[in-house]
């Protein structure tokens, strides 16, 4: 029958809610760290007085424009997505989870909206000074955000400083222990550390790309420099933060971890597998290709440790799809690596001085341009799939989250997000392109500077209004 | 304070944050309303230019209520939201068209590219206007719910009323939308939107007239509001208050039109607020008062016709909570949105803007 291939409206709920975030979480990953670029730009500027500053400065506020308007409108959504696709959820978790993004609100949403204008539009409005603070506190805003959503999404992996009432509904009685939940701490620095390197990539790949192009572009040549010092700095220690997340997850989500190891029995002396097939029917990792006892050694960081195996725990509170979790884990870790090797590789060749003409490594650095979003994505997928069948864990399961709502109507509404999706945000990021296409140049135009705005006699036209000379004219402009 | 006081006290803030969103993203959302009407490139830019540095914490608001209400009163979100779930989704992904061609249609390069960002931007502010008259009517009318849980079908938010309060939001937005930028334009554009607030504002009237008469037969609590003695007595200032304010309007709206055709120079900021600024602060008035009208039929009512206020509390705990911090952070908020107003103050010129 044709209504038994219909997915069920709970399939269809969490589908959705996994597209809209996903595709929501591209743009804040991007968004913090370009926020905190563009206060050290600006503050580097007002500090040396030099010119390349701003320029590079204003070079990323017109992609930091857009891609902001593009979290924002996506960011909405989820707001209200709790309450249309999972109203149980928003009843029984609203007197905990509620005031933590009621804070993010008021204390981040406010901040960055109220300050954005300001950045954008008024440096000749407000002066230096104040436009610097405007900066430094959307910068602000964007780490008070990470930290509000974090400390939500972190209650929900491990729940603490509440108790459930009769009516099955989760009631605060320690505020402190609910924000800084256990794996709260090391997961908001894993989040914020992996923003920062998925800026340093798209920076640095924007970089190479017209130091390729013109190897003379001092202002291509700066912010090259600039990521890759990022990379080499910030790489190694995600990696750090990274195992220490590991930890907390094997006391707190022992399940999780066995399923992004592969492991199916309880060892002494875990193996580390690296690749395998995590075969749920069976219940064992098909094709294993592993090192004997790494595995203990990483997460117990001791010869013969422990690791609990999937098998240990009941089939209904095991992670509903341990290949995603399995695979999604190693992608990151993947990635992550790469970006590893591309910061101690540029520190090798900033020390021999070649860091600007190895054609090789600035193909690399392009070419890892998408890295940090992709890392981060996989990682949010290891870390959301991995607390399945539950939305908050070990105490509400996911299928008893969901709103009364008939299949049919969460179909409609989700081919609906797919088609509005791939539409503004494909234009949007189709755009962001075209604006990485264009060279870094010199009087980048921006936000308006002290001049009076109309004397373009004195001001290069371009330079204050981009609309004032014909499009033909500006692409031939120099540097092209 | 006891948890009832407390519940009082968020429900009028809750009242508040969504009051404010519907004047500051009113306007916004009006500006876009009236596009069709705005013709030539520059008209259109200095039209969103007007509200380009303040859209953003604009909708903010729209945030506050959702993540508020999912704070506060968790039952009432958890109701809501799945018997509006087609026109809560709708808006959303009408305000992703609109907020999105704020950026991008100042980027594009060639015309036919504007035109369809110009086309994103106003059927954006159409449609996530509509979807949030229709989302009133539905709500107004009443929400089916069976133990804590909305238990009515995903099409019952559709219904005449629904769809008046939707076409009558149209109106009540493009009105505020004209009179600002009655306020914040000068020249030719304003005296086109002066026309078009004119016209707006009597269609605005006869939807609040006709949205009142049809109100009190909805619910029988509603009907007890506003018919029996002494409710009457708390009632009936807000239609006279209504005329007074349409009359105040429109003859702000003539003093306006009189005085720009007497001007020969610009205008000091303070003297806009007072002359070109009037008609907008009436027809703010005029939204205050409806909005206090529909808070006298529902109160104490959140979710009409079963569950109060009280019943779709959170736990003293989580009200207390969030109340200090809205108590400490609003009025900053309030303090530095007023500031980016202030900054912005003044009449938008041509090539004014930062793109």
């Amino acid at each position: 029958m044709l209504w038994d291939a219909f997915p069920s409206a709970l399939d269809l709920a969490r589908f959705q809610f996994a597209f809209t975030v996903t595709f929501h979480f591209l743009f804040p990953a991007f968004t913090i760290g370009l926020a905190s670029y563009l206060a050290v730009l600006e503050g580097l500027w007002l500090w040396t007085k030099r010119e390349i500053y701003l320029d590079i400065f204003r070079y990323w506020l017109k992609v930091f424009a857009v891609n902001f308007a593009m979290g924002v409108v996506s960011g909405i959504v989820l707001s209200y997505q709790f309450g249309t696709n999972w109203s149980v959820f928003a009843d029984r978790t609203g007197p905990v989870l509620g005031p933590l993004l009621g804070y993010e609100v008021l204390t981040a949403f406010f901040l960055e909206a109220g300050f954005l204008g300001v950045m954008l539009f008024g440096l000749e409005r407000v002066g230096r000074r104040l436009h610097f603070t405007a900066t430094v506190l959307v910068a602000i805003g964007t780490l008070i955000s990470g930290f509000w959503i974090l400390s939500a999404n972190s209650w929900m992996q491990t729940p603490t400083g509440h108790s459930i009432g009769p009516d099955g509904r989760f009631l605060p009685e320690d505020w402190w222990a609910i924000i800084f939940n256990p794996s709260f701490p090391f997961r908001y620095l894993h989040t914020i550390t992996g923003a920062f390197l998925t800026t340093a990539m798209i920076v640095g790949a924007v970089g190479a790309f017209h130091v390729l192009r013109n190897g003379a572009n001092a202002r291509a040549r700066i912010m090259f420099s600039m990521a890759m010092w990022m990379a080499a700095a910030v790489a190694p220690a995600q990696a750090v933060f990274g195992d220490l997340q590991g930890l907390w997850a094997l006391h707190y989500q022992p399940q999780k971890v066995a399923a992004m190891e592969g492991h199916w029995e309880t060892y002494r002396g875990a193996p580390l597998i690296l690749f395998g097939m995590p075969d749920m029917e069976r219940e064992e990792t098909r094709l294993a290709l592993q090192i004997p006892h790494l595995g203990s050694l990483i997460l117990r960081h001791e010869w013969d440790g422990e690791i609990l195996g999937l098998k240990a725990f009941p089939r209904d509170a095991r992670p509903t799809n341990v290949p995603l979790v399995f695979w999604s884990f190693r992608i990151m870790v993947a990635v992550g690596l790469l970006m590893i090797a591309l910061g101690l590789v540029s520190l090798w060749l900033r020390w021999r001085g070649t860091l600007y003409r190895r054609e090789w490594f600035l193909r690399w650095a392009v070419a890892m341009g998408p890295s940090g979003l992709i890392a981060v994505t996989f990682g949010w997928i290891t870390t959301e799939t991995g607390r399945q069948p539950f939305t908050v864990y070990g105490l509400m399961r996911t299928a008893e989250s969901v709103s009364p709502i008939a299949a049919p109507a969460v179909l409609t509404s989700l081919a609906m997000f797919v088609v509005v999706y791939f539409v503004v945000f494909g234009a949007g990021i189709w755009y962001l392109f075209r604006l990485f296409r264009h060279p870094p140049e010199a009087h980048e135009s921006g936000p308006p500077r002290g001049e009076p705005i109309r004397t373009a006699g004195i001001t290069p036209a371009p330079s204050v209004d981009p609309r004032a000379v014909p499009a033909a004219a500006q692409s031939a402009a120099p540097g092209e | 304070m006891s948890a009832e006081t407390i519940a009082t006290v968020w429900a009028l803030l809750i009242a508040t944050a969504v009051f404010l969103y519907v004047c500051l993203d009113g306007f916004d959302l009006g500006v876009g309303i009236l596009f069709p009407w705005i013709h030539g490139r520059e008209d259109r830019d200095i039209s969103v230019n007007t509200t380009a540095p303040v859209w953003d914490g604009n909708e903010t608001w729209l945030v506050l209520g959702g993540a508020g209400l999912f704070a506060v009163f968790p039952l009432a979100y958890a109701t809501i939201m799945p018997a509006l779930y087609m026109p809560i989704i709708i808006m959303l992904l009408a305000l992703i068209f609109r907020g999105v061609a704020f950026e991008m249609r100042f980027r594009t390069e060639t015309l036919k590219q504007t035109m369809w960002w110009d086309r994103s931007f106003s059927g954006g502010s159409y449609v996530a206007t509509f979807a949030q008259g229709i989302a009133l009517g539905a709500l107004v009318q009443g929400i089916e719910v069976e133990e804590r849980a909305y238990a009515g079908g995903w099409w019952d938010w559709l219904s005449p009323f629904s769809v008046l309060t939707g076409v009558a939001l149209l109106a009540g937005y493009g009105l505020l939308g004209a009179c600002w930028l009655v306020w914040k334009t000068e020249g030719e554009l304003q005296d086109q939107v002066r026309a078009l607030a004119r016209r707006l504002g009597v269609l605005t009237l006869l939807f609040i007239a006709a949205v009142s008469l049809i109100m009190p037969f909805l619910q029988p609590g509603f009907r007890a509001r506003w018919f029996d003695f002494p409710l009457i007595l708390l009632a009936l200032p807000v239609p006279v208050l209504v005329v007074f304010l349409a009359w105040r309007m429109f003859r702000a709206l003539e003093e306006s039109g009189h005085a720009a055709r007497a001007r020969t120079e610009p205008v000091p900021p303070r003297q806009v607020l007072w002359r070109d600024g009037l008609p907008f602060l009436c027809a703010l008035g005029l939204f205050f008062l409806s909005y206090t009208g529909l808070g006298i039929s529902m109160w104490p009512m959140m979710v009409p016709p079963e569950i109060t206020i009280w019943d779709a509390a959170a736990p003293r705990s989580t009200q207390l909570f969030m109340l200090v911090g809205a108590a400490v952070l609003i009025p900053i908020i309030l303090a530095y949105t007023g500031y980016v107003y202030w900054l912005f103050r003044g009449k938008v010129q041509a090539g004014q803007g930062y793109h």
